[in-house]
């Protein structure tokens, strides 16, 4: 057993602390290659993961970089420096910590490359930029261990795929190098464990001891949820009682757009002013940061959040955690369950608001699955061939490198275990070259190969590398600051394409004000404070998860029991009006509803098959109407149910769903859709095809770029085989088309589908007429109403 | 012809589908910011390797253009070229394949910003351009009347009732036509921007490429508001 150096083991004896088994675990296997440790929130997992640097180092440590802490937030890594510098200062020892990430000044992250610290805390973007210089080789020499915090999160995201090559290139530094990495509770810690590993050496596991089981339940509201609808504003008075009733209460939320109505709604029956905050993706830092810095000091009762507090900064004071809407995965909930009481062995209290009645029924499919400790989650695929095109060009930069060393240390990485050569050679060809058919660029690639070694042929090019380095692709925000003399405060982000669709005058909600749009200058938009207006909602980005296969399969299965004593009684009594004027879905058979509604017919797919993969049966269905004449004008999709709309009935469902013809779709008519635009627009962005920065350029006239569809278009038109395509599409069909899913599917259900026709909505339908994301089909039914919409406005105008 | 008639300054035109112009009286064609060699011209810079095949792309969409309406006087309105090394760099296919097009007919490259002096290809070379009252140029000019030009490349996206639209298009008013880019590899400037705002009346119409070419009022969706 190592033991810790006298001055800290006798500060740690001073506070009355005692170290867990699992901390005394990882102390004890220090020495090993690659080790995994997975507990609960609040088990002192980051602590656990640094006391052997701080064994190793000792009083009096020796120069040079001993230990890199990787996390996937900012400020994460600024708040550990933090938490680590009380023990190492209290006990006086002579260790220096440092975080380094994209908000470090250029002085001090110049100092640290000459002067590196005993401990780097940094992110995985960083990271990749520090092994971009010429200098990598002498600032990580030394380096004997790297620790990788929140590695669940990591593992999740081609982030994490960026991080386990930059580790490669770390192990071929610093030979020797261990691996720690830190993790909360999982499915399958196996396969974490691969990720982390230098394959093929082995990695530990150690489980701490998982804690007591939640407090968790579906809170008892006043009023029964709606029929229909997102948001829980139903629930806002009992969720006031509970805020009041509790010292710190998080109130998560699936979408950014949810957040701001249900903050908005909250403050307004706020009348005793309760210190209440908003924190998500879109708002500005500087806003975030507020929110931030209250919560830590304990001045706010409650903060209404979205992903964004998944993650981080440790919170003892947060006593109930409050899920607004279906969970949509348990790991997940699991994981924001255990925001609260982040305390060794407290049990943590957890409320569920489904904000309608087919989430109460996923929330009692959620709350069963805790209770049975049931974790979900889709395996993912091998490492992606963008990041590893990425890769090559940083490790051009830092070195000419031969590509035989090279392809053997990326096979190194976990997630890259199986990759071919042949995927490799593609890769490097499309790095140096762009990879064309048609061979253009003799003169002007970006790697030549002199005497085996791969070097860029222009040296400056290193520059944009490095500013394009990074895997997490912005969606096109425009900047929203309010209008005054003084150029304004910066409120956040919108999408683009929601600023488009505003005109002056309009009001939205931002931040929880009620803003009106002003102007668009340049790239900001510009608002006014509104208050009292009902305001129109800003349609925020945030990913959309989709429901596991799990989850959905225990949902099938609530729907066959003959009653629902488990269940509210609004619920169960709308689950019987469901089978009594139409059926409830079964986990064998495809239910197809069809009825009239608002002039329009419906038809609602009822497929189970996750949002994204009912996306796209969503494209492919309209797509076979389209061609049948049944003139669709659009449709949605939820996590277990499509629904078009359209001008014709539809009589018949079987050839709409026929195997071949979806498998048709999707090969030929599909990949034209913006949905592979979206993919392609990405993995163009990563593999460096597209550069997002560039030095020196200023965005003037918007006229000088030109959109990636663009390039898409082109690229299937005289490269069909083109690297960049076949990526696409290997992603679109695991991520946002998810085909695997709509097989599983028909794998299911057969030839058992069940065409039932209504005369009107059923209540089982009705959630998805509220559905926000409706997409609509650029067919001849829209082309008609198109021209007749601007034959009348050229009329209203008076213009001919 | 797929494409939008309308009178201006009493000629007779067509709005094609393709971004290109057409007068059927005079026979004569006009397109404008093909920026052919763009991509050539980024790697050089030691930027992307784009896809290489937009010169030929867009020489096909022109090679169409002229097949069907056989144009006696084509007018090219600045930024043929991305720059005028491209147009030097132009490969054989590419060079041969504009000399064909050319043949036979009069051929009238316009200097751009991008492309401001001759080019070795043959035909006239001129900053402007006039022709039965009407006068063609790169950059439009704000007192000039009966002006056709290109350089800002317009889009626009209108949401209507029932309808959006969205694409690239001419601007139409009483003074001047401005011309999308024919360029494969050519972006927009949106139509609400202060420059194209500032420049066009108040009674502009937008003509949006599409399958078909559709007039709309260029600030079309504050006109349809209600009150």
């Amino acid at each position: 057993m190592t033991t810790l150096p006298p001055p800290l083991a006798r500060w740690i004896a001073e506070r009355g602390w005692q170290l867990h088994p699992h901390q005394s675990a990882l102390l004890a296997r220090k020495d090993e290659a690659a080790l995994l440790l997975i507990a609960p929130t609040g088990g002192g997992k980051t602590l656990a993961g640094f006391l052997p640097t701080l064994a190793e180092l000792g009083t009096v440590p020796g120069p040079g970089l001993h230990t890199l802490y990787i996390s996937p937030l900012k400020a994460l890594a600024a708040d550990i420096a933090r938490n680590l510098r009380a023990p190492v200062e209290g006990a006086g020892l002579a260790i220096r910590i440092e975080d380094r990430t994209g908000d470090t000044s250029y002085q001090k992250r110049r100092r640290q490359r000459a002067d590196p610290p005993h401990i780097l805390l940094t992110t995985p973007e960083s990271l990749a930029l520090l092994l971009s210089y010429e200098d990598a080789p002498r600032v990580f020499a030394g380096l004997s261990r790297v620790i990788v915090d929140e590695i669940h999160a990591l593992a999740e995201s081609k982030r994490g795929d960026q991080l386990m090559l930059a580790l490669s290139r770390l192990s071929a530094l610093a030979p020797g190098l261990r691996r720690v990495g830190l993790s909360a509770t999982v499915e399958d810690p196996g396969a974490i464990a691969r990720f982390l590993a230098r394959h093929p050496e082995p990695c530990t596991i150690v489980e701490a001891d998982p804690g007591p089981d939640p407090d968790i339940a579906m809170l008892a509201t006043r009023d029964a949820p709606p029929w229909a609808g997102g948001g829980g504003r139903y629930a806002i008075a009992d969720v006031l009682d509970e805020v009041r009733r509790h010292r710190t209460t998080l109130i998560f939320h699936n979408t950014r757009a949810q957040a701001e109505i249900f903050f908005h709604h909250l403050w307004l029956a706020n009348d005793e002013a309760l210190p209440i905050g908003i924190h998500h993706g879109s708002l500005a830092r500087e806003a975030r940061e507020k929110v931030e810095e209250a919560m830590v000091r304990g001045d706010l009762r409650a903060v209404v959040c979205t992903g964004s507090l998944d993650l981080g900064i440790d919170w003892g004071d947060v006593d109930l955690v409050i899920q607004v809407g279906a969970p949509k995965n348990v790991k997940r909930l699991v994981q924001r369950i255990g925001r609260a009481n982040h305390r060794y062995n407290a049990p943590s209290k957890a409320r569920l608001v489904p904000a309608n009645r087919f989430e109460v029924v996923e929330c009692q499919a959620a709350l069963e699955a805790v209770r049975d400790r049931d974790l979900d989650g889709e395996p993912r695929g091998p490492g992606p061939l963008d990041v590893l095109c990425q890769h090559l060009l940083i490790c051009a930069c830092s070195a000419p490198f031969c590509a035989d060393t090279l392809f053997d240390e990326v096979k190194s990485a976990g997630p890259y275990r199986d990759l071919t050569r042949a995927d490799f050679d593609a890769c490097l060809e499309f790095a140096a070259t762009g990879g064309y058919a048609l061979r253009a660029y003799d003169r002007w690639r970006r790697l030549v190969c002199r005497d085996g070694r791969w070097h860029l042929r222009d040296p400056r090019s290193a520059q944009t590398i490095r500013m394009n380095i990074g895997t997490i692709i912005d969606t096109e925000t425009l900047k929203v600051r309010l209008k005054n003399r003084r150029g304004g405060t910066p409120l956040g982000e919108v999408e683009e394409s929601f600023a488009a669709t505003l005109t002056p005058g309009d009001t939205f909600l931002i931040g929880g004000e009620v803003v009106r749009y002003e102007s668009l200058n340049e790239l900001t938009v510009e608002v006014s404070r509104e208050a009292g207006r009902e305001p129109r909602v800003a349609v925020f980005s945030g990913t959309k998860f989709a429901t596991s296969t799990r989850l959905t399969a225990r949902i099938l299965a609530l729907f066959q029991q003959s009653d629902w004593p488990t269940l509210p009684d609004h619920t169960s009594a709308w689950l019987a009006l469901q089978r009594r004027v139409s059926r409830l879905p079964v986990a064998d058979r495809l239910l197809v509803e069809c009825f009239p509604h608002d002039g329009r017919e419906h038809a609602c797919v009822y497929g189970f098959a996750g949002r994204n993969a009912q996306q796209t049966l969503g494209l492919l269905i309209t797509k076979a109407m389209e061609d049948a004449g049944l003139s669709p004008l659009g449709f949605v999709a939820s996590d277990y149910a499509t629904l078009i709309w359209g001008l014709e009935p539809l009589a018949d469902a079987a050839p709409l769903l026929d195997r071949a013809a979806l498998r048709a779709g999707l090969d030929g008519w599909l990949s034209g859709n913006a949905v592979m635009k979206r993919a392609f627009r990405d993995t163009a962005q990563i593999a460096g095809l597209i550069e997002r920065q560039h030095p020196g350029r200023r965005r003037t006239g918007r006229q000088a770029t030109f959109s990636s569809d663009i390039l898409y278009d082109t690229l299937r038109k005289y490269d069909p085989d083109h690297l960049m395509l076949r990526i696409t599409r290997d992603q679109a069909l695991r991520g946002l088309v998810d085909f695997g899913r709509i097989e599983a599917m028909l794998d299911r259900i057969g030839r058992r589908i069940d065409l039932v026709r209504l005369d009107r909505v059923t209540p089982l339908a009705a959630p998805l007429i509220l559905e926000v994301g409706k997409v609509p089909i650029l067919g001849t039914g829209r082309e008609r109403l198109a021209e007749r919409a601007a034959a009348e406005l050229i009329a209203a105008a008076g213009l001919k | 012809m797929n494409g939008h008639s309308f009178t201006f300054h009493g000629a007779e035109l067509v709005a094609l589908a393709s971004g290109g112009l057409f007068w059927p009286a005079e026979r004569l064609y006009c397109v404008a910011d093909l920026h052919l060699g763009k991509s050539e011209r980024i790697a050089r810079g030691g930027g992307s390797l784009l896809p290489p095949y937009e010169t030929r792309d867009t020489l096909a969409r022109l090679d169409a253009d002229l097949a069907g309406c056989a144009p006696k006087t084509v007018l090219c309105l600045g930024d043929s070229f991305d720059d005028l090394a491209a147009a030097e760099g132009l490969d054989d296919n590419a060079a041969l394949w504009l000399t064909r097009m050319m043949a036979g007919r009069r051929w009238i490259w316009i200097a751009g910003n991008h492309d401001p002096a001759p080019v070795s290809l043959g035909g006239g070379h001129h900053g402007e351009y006039r022709h039965r009252g009407l006068s063609f140029r790169h950059i439009a000019t704000p007192e000039e009347s009966g002006e056709i030009s290109g350089h800002y490349h317009p889009k626009i996206r209108l949401h209507m009732r029932g309808a959006s639209l969205s694409g690239a298009c001419f601007l139409l008013d009483a003074a001047r036509l401005i011309l999308p880019s024919f360029g494969t590899f050519t972006g927009g400037l949106r139509a609400s921007s202060p420059e194209l705002d500032g420049l066009m009346g108040p009674d502009a119409l937008a003509l949006v490429l599409g399958r078909r070419v559709l007039a709309v009022p260029m600030r079309g969706a504050g006109l349809a508001k209600p009150g």
